[in-house]
């Protein structure tokens, strides 16, 4: 556990050594901004209830797009480098390495997220009397969650790849399936049905979007985060352990 | 504290070494000479626990290289042959990085021993991207100290240094094989000559001679070559000393005098002396030239029974011979 905390660390710091992750937090910060002024004023002039949703909603679809930036290096950086022979002579375990980057990635976008509470402070002011805690407290649980998925399926994939580009490329292409492409399987199939379901259930966004975001606690949601993370960490230890033997 | 058993990896089709076994005792400096692609950062990786072997068996310190890789990499400095290293850290940060993962108590006390032990205690809050080669060339050495291993294992640790660089690489590998066990590559002769005191020749996969630089030197072929002087003129000698028994060829004449390669086994110096004053000569001297190793390695590598592949068994250019 020691050699996690030891590289996550190492990968928590570097990120604050290149502008990308300022830059991000920037721009992720002013859409949030944006977004969040004009729903004020529209929610002023309507006089339409208004929740943590105005920020989280945003949040969660820039994370998902954002994500495979940060997670791109994790291991192809490593990779092309020739360090992962550093890393993987020293007496560190795959999965001590795996967990370890990707924990550094997940700490950066908690980071990240934890300056955006921001809002829902400056929401809570304006709003009598006062937006609803519930899902202000299972959104940003929800967030928590989704991060874990985005940086475990990125670490996954950066695993597989020399190259970051590629990794960034796939994450994308990963998440972007989880996020669209199976929510319009699911229409396909009718909505109904059990290819619906099992399709429906892979649904990245409808476990967030649907409950969590409305103060939903359901148990299925939170264990499919908590699966698609394991599942990402677990296939790039094995990737990392394929590439000894080649 | 390293065995070695018919130690065998295939990448893929090719197969990169061939049931290769040697041993190596502590407190040693084994060298493992080849030319490029003959195997040695093969089985460097193997014995660091890089990855393991197609088949055999290795062990570093007692332990077995795939059964417990974890307690072989807490006992071994690996420095690879690229000296992979963080350009964006500092030296003081990188390293204590690796002894973080090493788990060292007092992790700091250990990252300015290993940088005094390499001598840049001065460049410790720099980063390692505005590093010179050699420089580089010695964090990559400090990390693989900084745990003071049982057994050090350096790939080409000189390779792509400046002449002022290489000695002082020398020197330090020197000094640290003093303690610790050492297994180095190179494909550089002379160094293998001047560090080692065993040395392993290894071509195509396969050990090809196991021994020390100096008997290495004195077994080719048991023969000796021992240069002749005169003085004065040196008309006629090479018959004289042609037509002495035990006197394989003449290998070559020299300003007033000659060399000479005698059959194996043979010493026939003062068969030739007696030859050389009979004749009326002044005789001055009369002294063997040892082969060095490069013409005992080319000839071990030229030897091989396998049809001679394109040049890639070339051993190297070496490089001007500075120490």
């Amino acid at each position: 556990m020691r050699n996690v905390w030891t590289i996550a660390n190492r990968e928590y710091k570097l990120y604050f050594a290149s502008p990308a992750p300022y830059l991000v937090t920037f721009i992720i910060l002013l859409v949030i901004g944006v977004l969040f002024y004009l729903d004020i004023q529209i929610g002023a002039q309507q006089g339409a209830p208004m929740g943590v949703e105005v920020v989280l909603s945003p949040m969660a679809f820039l994370f998902m797009f954002f994500a495979p930036v940060f997670t791109a290096r994790l291991l192809a950086e490593e990779q092309r480098m020739g360090t992962i022979e550093l890393l993987l002579t020293a007496p560190v375990r795959d999965w001590e390495l795996v967990v370890g980057k990707w924990l550094g990635a997940f700490m950066l976008l908690l980071t990240i997220a934890a300056v955006s509470i921001i809002y829902p402070l400056i929401l809570n002011r304006l709003v009598s009397p006062g937006i609803d805690q519930g899902p202000v407290i299972t959104g940003y649980a929800g967030i928590v969650l989704l991060c874990a998925a985005f940086t475990a399926v990125g670490v996954a994939t950066s695993a597989f790849f020399n190259n970051q580009i590629a990794a960034w490329a796939t994450t994308l292409g990963v998440l972007v399936f989880l996020w669209w492409i199976v929510g319009f399987l699911t229409q396909l199939g009718g909505g109904s049905g059990l290819f619906s379901q099992v399709v429906g259930y892979l649904n990245i966004n409808t476990h967030f979007y649907n409950n969590l975001l409305r103060g939903v606690i359901d148990l299925q949601d939170i264990a499919f985060y908590l699966s698609l993370t394991a599942l990402g960490l677990f296939v790039g230890t094995m990737a990392v352990e394929t590439r000894r033997w080649r | 504290m390293i065995r070695v058993e018919e130690l065998t990896k295939d990448y893929g089709a090719r197969r990169a070494i061939d049931q290769i076994s040697f041993n190596a005792d502590k407190g040693e400096v084994l060298g493992f000479l080849g030319p490029n692609g003959a195997g040695k950062t093969t089985t460097m990786r193997i014995l660091s626990g890089y990855m393991p072997p197609t088949s055999g068996k290795a062990e570093v310190a007692g332990f077995d290289v795939v059964e417990q890789s974890l307690e072989v990499r807490r006992r071994v400095g690996y420095m690879p042959e690229t000296v992979p290293l963080y350009p964006e850290m500092t030296v003081f940060d990188y390293l204590k990085f690796m002894a973080d993962l090493r788990h060292m108590p007092h992790a700091e006390d250990r990252v300015n021993d290993a940088l005094e032990m390499v001598h840049m205690e001065d460049r410790a809050g720099g980063y390692i991207g505005n590093l010179s080669k050699g420089m580089r060339q010695r964090v990559g050495l400090a990390q693989a100290l900084i745990h003071k291993p049982d057994v050090l294992i350096l790939d080409e640790p000189t390779i792509g240094l400046d002449p002022v660089q290489i000695i002082e690489v020398r020197n330090l590998i020197r000094e640290i094989g003093r303690d610790h066990t050492v297994l180095l590559s190179t494909h550089i002769l002379s160094e293998a000559q001047q560090l080692c005191h065993r040395v392993l020749i290894i071509n195509k996969g396969k050990i090809v001679v196991e021994d020390t630089p100096e008997r290495l030197q004195a077994r080719l072929a048991g023969a000796q070559r021992i240069t002749v002087k005169v003085g004065g003129d040196a008309d006629g000698l090479e018959r004289v000393v042609g037509a002495v028994t035990g006197v394989a060829h003449i290998s070559a004449s020299i300003d007033s005098g000659l060399e000479y390669e005698s059959a194996a086994g043979q010493d026939v110096r003062p068969a030739v002396a007696r030859a050389v004053v009979g004749a009326g000569y002044d005789l001055l001297e009369l002294y063997p030239i040892g082969f060095s190793l490069e013409e005992i390695f080319l000839q071990l590598t030229r030897d091989e029974p396998t049809p001679p592949a394109p040049d890639d068994g070339e051993p190297g250019e070496e490089e001007p011979d500075v120490a």
